[in-house]
């Protein structure tokens, strides 16, 4: 389910990214926060209740839209250009930690 | 003197005007902002590769919009713009930046602050659902993005941009579901007199108006907000109409908003003077009439340094860049400050109009249930900040922050801070003003651990 709805400018070339493992389609020049919201409903899970996040003030000042890359690399959504082949990760701990 | 660096932060509509005045002296200015194109909030430009005409990006706005991007854009090479880069700190007279994971010190001789705004929230119960934003993010969305927050999408608060971007969302192919306003039809009709100190801008208003109602979107003023329901997401607005029923909205998202809340967490850290605002019911910093800051060699110029919207920013940053000029010796002809200080008189009293029109809805903070969140970032509750209060004796917001963290998360008080003010207030049994503001805090925004030190 998506949460954005496209009014526009969707002749834009195409890229591919993943969210949670699985591979969705975005269009270039998309912020990383259209890229997932057109393809999914959530950007994160809230770490003080149950609840899930998708962002809220869309101008770098609310810090509600971060995300991981497999990678563990935290991204803010909204002002983040969205790039083929990112991978991005919405749910659960993003990062591994070896045990060493 | 050549040799003086002249700071901008900023790059909206009074950061583009005061570069545009210092180069034009023959300096040669920085101009910090953080995002990657310049416009600010109110004229954000669209990526490239997008094909939308500036009329349909910023309606009425349009030609002002073109002609402070052009501004900027005839700037190249005469200013050294550093686009994508954070202040996170002031202190000893320097500017400590972030770009990208690359940390820097800059010392600067002058600072001009444009920071800017961003929504004035009040919470709703469920205001933390995905699927509600605030206002200026709604309007982001579309108007950089050419993408609407839901498919139904309900706009709840007060203040011109409520209608604003109702009209644009209708305008642009959205399903309007309703505009539900939190001020009486009777508050505009008191603010008349003091809107129509700017005819264009009350036409305006009044334009947006009557095309909602052409294009039959329901305007309900007047009424007070209960909750955002959903159980993953939002799926209605609950809200009380101006005779006190209970109604429905069902929608799958929620612009919401309540005028804008200056952005002065630099101007606190660059240890400038606040005083209480009664018509922000904010503590804003102490300017003289042409931006001058308490703290020498620091101005404030725009909607950061007390919201009066984007013209007004536009004359408010090419002043501070003339008194910036003038008290690092340069000659600025008397007549310029001038008319500068005359063109942005009346700007002030519409100012004082919309608040009027569209009053801040202090009193909603008492109407809190204990545990509806104030705090988005930490879940504190409304419950939370009357404990502190009532139980364990904070008698001011920063005693308020450090018992129950409210303002310490990651947005430091952005969204939160008017709301949370208020609701201690109300605890407390005092006006806004006694229970003081949030102290602004560096880094003002998180940092990556990963971060390397380059100057």
């Amino acid at each position: 389910m998506s949460r954005f709805r496209r009014l526009g400018e969707t002749g834009r070339a195409p890229i591919r990214l993943t969210i949670d493992g699985a591979e969705v389609w975005a269009l270039a020049g998309d912020t990383l926060m259209v890229a997932l919201l057109a393809n999914t409903a959530a950007l994160r899970d809230s770490e003080f209740d149950a609840g899930r996040r998708a962002g809220f003030c869309l101008m770098a000042a609310c810090q509600d839209c971060w995300v991981w890359t497999e990678e563990g690399e935290r991204l803010r959504a909204c002002s983040t250009e969205a790039a083929d082949g990112m991978r991005i990760v919405t749910r659960g701990t993003a990062w591994r930690i070896d045990a060493s | 003197m050549a040799d003086r660096r002249v700071v901008v932060v900023g790059a909206g509509p009074a950061g583009t005007r005061a570069a545009e005045r210092l180069a034009a002296a023959g300096l040669r200015p920085v101009v910090i902002d953080e995002a990657a194109l310049n416009g600010g909030q109110i004229y954000r430009r669209q990526p490239a590769g997008f094909t939308r005409p500036a009329e349909a990006l910023y309606g009425f706005e349009a030609g002002r919009a073109r002609a402070v991007h052009g501004a900027f854009e005839a700037l190249s090479g005469l200013i050294e713009h550093r686009p994508q880069t954070l202040v996170w700190h002031i202190y000893d007279g320097a500017l400590h930046l972030l770009c990208g994971t690359k940390a820097e010190r800059l010392p600067y001789d002058a600072l001009i602050l444009a920071t800017g705004a961003t929504d004035r929230i009040m919470p709703v119960r469920g205001w933390t659902l995905p699927g509600v934003y605030s206002l200026g993010g709604s309007q982001i969305a579309l108007k950089a993005q050419a993408c609407a927050i839901g498919a139904e999408v309900v706009f709840m608060g007060s203040g011109p941009l409520l209608y604003l971007v109702a009209y644009q969302y209708a305008k642009a192919g959205a399903t309007v579901a309703a505009v539900l306003d939190t001020s009486p039809f009777s508050a505009s009709v008191k603010a008349l007199p003091a809107l129509a100190t700017r005819p264009a801008m009350l036409a305006k208003g009044i334009y947006y108006t009557a095309r909602l109602a052409l294009r039959g979107v329901a305007v309900h003023r007047g009424i007070t907000p209960v909750a955002i329901e959903g159980d993953d997401g939002v799926a209605a607005v609950v809200w009380r109409d101006a005779a006190g029923r209970e109604r429905r909205t069902a929608c799958d998202a929620v612009g919401l908003g309540y005028g804008l809340r200056s952005e002065t967490q630099l101007a606190d850290l660059a240890r400038c003077d606040f005083a209480f605002d009664p018509i922000a019911r904010q503590y804003l910093p102490v300017t003289d009439q042409d931006g001058r800051t308490s703290t020498p060699g620091v101005y404030l110029a725009g909607d950061g340094a007390r919201i009066q919207g984007a013209d007004a920013a536009e004359l408010a940053g090419r002043l501070a860049a003339c008194a910036a000029l003038r008290d690092l010796g340069h000659s600025v002809p008397a007549a310029e400050f001038a008319s500068l200080r005359a063109a942005l008189a009346p700007m002030a009293q519409f100012r004082e109009g919309l608040d009027t029109a569209f009053p801040w809805p202090a009193h909603f903070a008492a109407g809190f249930a204990d545990s509806d969140v104030v705090c988005r970032c930490e879940c504190i509750t409304a419950g939370d900040l009357r404990e502190v209060a009532l139980e364990k004796g904070a008698p001011e917001l920063n005693r308020a922050k450090a018992l129950s963290r409210v303002g310490m998360g990651r947005c430091q008080g952005r969204m939160c801070g008017p709301a949370a003010a208020e609701v201690l207030a109300d605890a407390l049994g005092v006006p806004v003003e006694q229970v003081g503001r949030l102290r602004g805090q560096g880094p003002v925004k998180p940092l990556p651990i990963a971060t390397e030190i380059v100057g």
